[in-house]
């Protein structure tokens, strides 16, 4: 139990920073799509900058997890999939202002409507696990 | 900078502080940061005897981490809304709170539970943690997300 502890940190980590930078708010995500505002494509460029450096750091010193496990990097297929169905998040992202994270932290900040989007997201990863065996891949 | 951190957080502090997410996870969890896989953990917990291979094969147990992120997500937005804020910060526009409102919410969230899962990641999994282990696929995947988005500017500026 206490195991888990760790990643409901974490999450309330990842979550204060995505409200308090305002990535959750439709208004936002509207500016960033209508390229009326750059923060936004700063903040996820200086995410992934950040994030490539550190990859680059714990790779140099061949660093390990806490608990001395090698530190495992899983890998993406790469699919048919990966661009139609980024394209259809991206429709998905521009109506509801959020991506899935920014969802669980938009219903955290008080907004009910997010349940319902949560909801259609769930009835989508279903309708996925229906027809993925149709689907081109 | 003014009134931290009850104001908004600059992009130069917010940015930094979620690439560093993908190294303290790995470094103390062992994890890779991702979202929209919890869909999946969900509709596998709700639906045991489903007959689709995604659902019924997938070992959600394994998975519970997961769940418990997205638990402190929800915690999380609570406390930056309303501890962390002179006003809890408006997100979504006030016309979404309306049947009209509802239904493209509902329809959105399709597109996103159904394109993140077919393109195996969200965000967080692809922009934020592919990109920063060099990942190929997720340069594709982040491309492609931002051809939806834009699509969708375009035709909501042409025909709305």
């Amino acid at each position: 139990m206490l195991g888990y502890f760790k990643f409901l940190l974490f999450g309330v980590y990842f979550g204060v920073v995505l409200t308090k930078s305002e990535v959750v708010s439709w208004f936002r995500i509207r500016d960033m799509f209508y390229f009326r505002e750059p923060d936004l494509y700063l903040i996820i460029g200086s995410a992934v900058v950040t994030g490539m450096l550190s990859i680059w750091l714990l790779k140099k010193f061949h660093l390990r997890s806490v608990t001395g496990e090698e530190i495992i990097i899983p890998k993406k297929p790469l699919n048919k999939g990966t661009f139609l169905g980024g394209f259809l998040f991206g429709l998905g992202w521009f109506i509801t202002g959020a991506c899935p994270g920014p969802i669980y932290a938009q219903i955290g900040a008080g907004e009910s409507a997010a349940f319902i989007t949560l909801g259609g997201a769930l009835l989508g990863a279903y309708l996925y696990a229906v027809l993925s065996p149709r689907l081109p891949n | 900078m003014e009134n931290f951190p009850f104001g908004t957080w600059p992009w130069y502090v917010a940015g930094p502080l979620i690439g560093l997410t993908v190294p303290l996870m790995l470094l103390l969890t062992n994890k890779a940061l991702g979202i929209s896989s919890s869909f999946r953990h969900v509709c596998a917990i709700a639906l045991p005897r489903s007959k689709a291979k995604y659902l019924r094969d997938h070992d959600w147990r394994a998975e519970i981490w997961n769940l418990v992120f997205v638990a402190g997500l929800v915690i999380g937005g609570f406390v930056a809304a309303y501890l962390l804020s002179a006003q809890r910060p408006q997100l979504l526009p006030d016309h979404y709170y309306s049947v009209k409102g509802y239904l493209q919410l509902l329809a959105g969230g399709v597109l996103v539970g159904f394109g993140t899962r077919y393109a195996g990641g969200c965000t967080s999994g692809h922009t934020i943690f592919g990109l920063s282990t060099l990942q190929s696929v997720s340069l594709y995947a982040t491309l492609s997300f931002f051809a939806g988005g834009l699509t969708a500017a375009l035709i909501a500026m042409l025909f709305f």
